[in-house]
């Protein structure tokens, strides 16, 4: 693979001399995310290598379109890593895209405990108001074709990969009538990150750095992305900070009000928290099958299918509060 | 009859030695699965400890519900579909009642350090 790189390196604007750190970080079986060093006579260039050598599976982008939404919202006030060059098939890499790679933290532990975030950390909810303002303003004719995923459209895609699980859930058809019976009205459709949450965050010093993984970009409304960050799976056992364990909604809400001038309605809101908890829970449930087809056998993706519970505790929370 | 150490001895002997051996030894992504992988093991044995009264409750409050018997899998089906045609709505007595002490139960052994779960289950 080093010399497939070097060669897709030398087409670049200034001469690689060789490449150092090679490393893989992601062990997804099949997205694949490499670390490396460009190494120039003027210097190192920090770069991250997203490929699939097999193409990616329906229902997320092709990595061709993922550099492509990067590319666009680059500029538009959303800390985004530059995309540095996408692969041809003539590079014999498969599919993918070089960026680079932007310092920082990823993991929500470091990010809720780390101290020498202690400071950033009360700014990130209203850091990434301003930035999901940003992300919901990008012109559409700067984007590629992205799937039109409204309330509507999701509500029935997830009814199908539920259906196709084959476990009847007493929950999610209590969350799936909930949904369908409280259907919130029609917006104007925006580009929607997808999946804004902890772990496509990089978080540093000056708060986050940037806002990865862009593979469920869709057009959509734009409420959806306020509510999958607030999710309580991404809040770590701080409960009462559901701004991803680090800070309370308001912030976040106040945020996002005074960069986009849009209220966000409390109603819209809580229907889209419900739809976030059944997404969880509907995506932990599809695990089973990537471990009995032996697309995935590890203990991990195994273990996360026993998460589908947390999210119908979560969907009584909301839909059938005790007190 | 089988012979000590139980199962639920050996399932603790092999979470310890994944934590305490293991995992100190390994480092990257194979520490992160051999912690996995103990955090598996705990979820089995708080299954064989848990599950039977779970179920045998679970299957006595479906029964009433539905005023039917059958398996776990046909209650719950036959429960998940008479939801999805509106049959049977939080309104119902006892439906609220039996999907959270389902869920809780669940929960107990899948996950109990859950956020969700120590608030409601006051732990």
């Amino acid at each position: 693979m080093s010399e497939a790189l070097l060669r897709v390196l030398a087409k670049l604007d200034s001469p690689v001399k060789d490449i150092a750190n090679l490393m893989r970080l992601s062990a997804g079986a099949t997205n694949e995310t490499w670390s490396l060093d460009a190494v120039r006579d003027a210097g190192v260039e920090p770069l991250i290598l997203r490929r699939s050598a097999a193409g990616r599976g329906s229902g997320v982008l092709t990595l061709q379109a993922e550099a492509q939404v990067l590319s666009a919202v680059y500029g538009c006030n959303v800390p985004v890593p530059k995309v540095r060059y996408v692969l041809a098939p003539e590079d014999t890499l498969g599919e993918g895209f070089l960026m680079q790679r932007i310092a920082g933290a990823t993991l929500p532990s470091k990010i809720l405990r780390d101290p020498a975030l202690a400071s950033v950390r009360s700014q990130l909810a209203s850091q990434l108001g301003r930035i999901a303002a940003a992300i919901h303003a990008v012109d559409l004719s700067r984007l590629p074709q992205l799937p039109l995923l409204d309330a509507q459209r999701q509500v029935q895609h997830l009814h199908s990969q539920y259906q196709a699980q084959e476990t009847p859930r007493p929950v999610f058809e209590l969350a799936f009538r909930w949904l369908r019976e409280h259907l919130p009205s029609k917006v104007t459709a925006v580009l929607v990150h997808g999946d804004y949450r902890h772990g496509n965050l990089i978080v540093g010093e000056r708060g986050v750095h940037a806002v990865l993984d862009w593979e469920l970009a869709h057009i959509g409304d734009p409420v959806e992305d306020l509510a999958w960050l607030c999710i309580p799976p991404w809040r770590f056992g701080e409960l009462d900070k559901p701004v991803g364990g680090f800070g309370v909604r308001e912030e976040l809400l106040d945020a996002y009000e005074s960069a986009s001038g849009l209220s966000v309605d409390p109603a819209r809101l809580e229907w889209w928290d419900v739809l976030g908890s059944l997404r969880w829970g509907v995506m932990c449930a599809d695990m089973p099958k990537w471990l009995r087809s032996g697309r995935d056998t590890s203990v991990e993706r195994a273990l996360i299918s026993r998460r589908a519970s947390e999210s119908e505790l979560d969907l009584l929370r909301l839909l059938a509060p005790r007190n | 009859m089988q012979d000590p150490p139980t199962v639920t001895e050996l399932l603790e002997a092999a979470a310890a030695f994944l934590r305490e051996v293991a995992v100190p030894q390994l480092s990257g992504h194979a520490a992160f699965h051999a912690r996995v992988a103990a955090n598996a093991l705990d979820v089995v044995k708080r299954e064989l400890a848990l599950r039977p009264a779970a179920e045998r409750d679970e299957h006595a409050r479906l029964t009433a519900l539905l005023h039917t018997d059958g398996s776990l899998e046909e209650l719950n089906a036959l429960l998940s579909r008479r939801i999805a045609a509106g049959e049977l709505s939080l309104q119902t007595p006892g439906l609220a009642a039996h999907l959270w002490a389902t869920t809780l139960a669940k929960v107990a052994i899948d996950q109990p350090t859950y956020a969700s779960y120590r608030r409601e289950a006051g732990t």
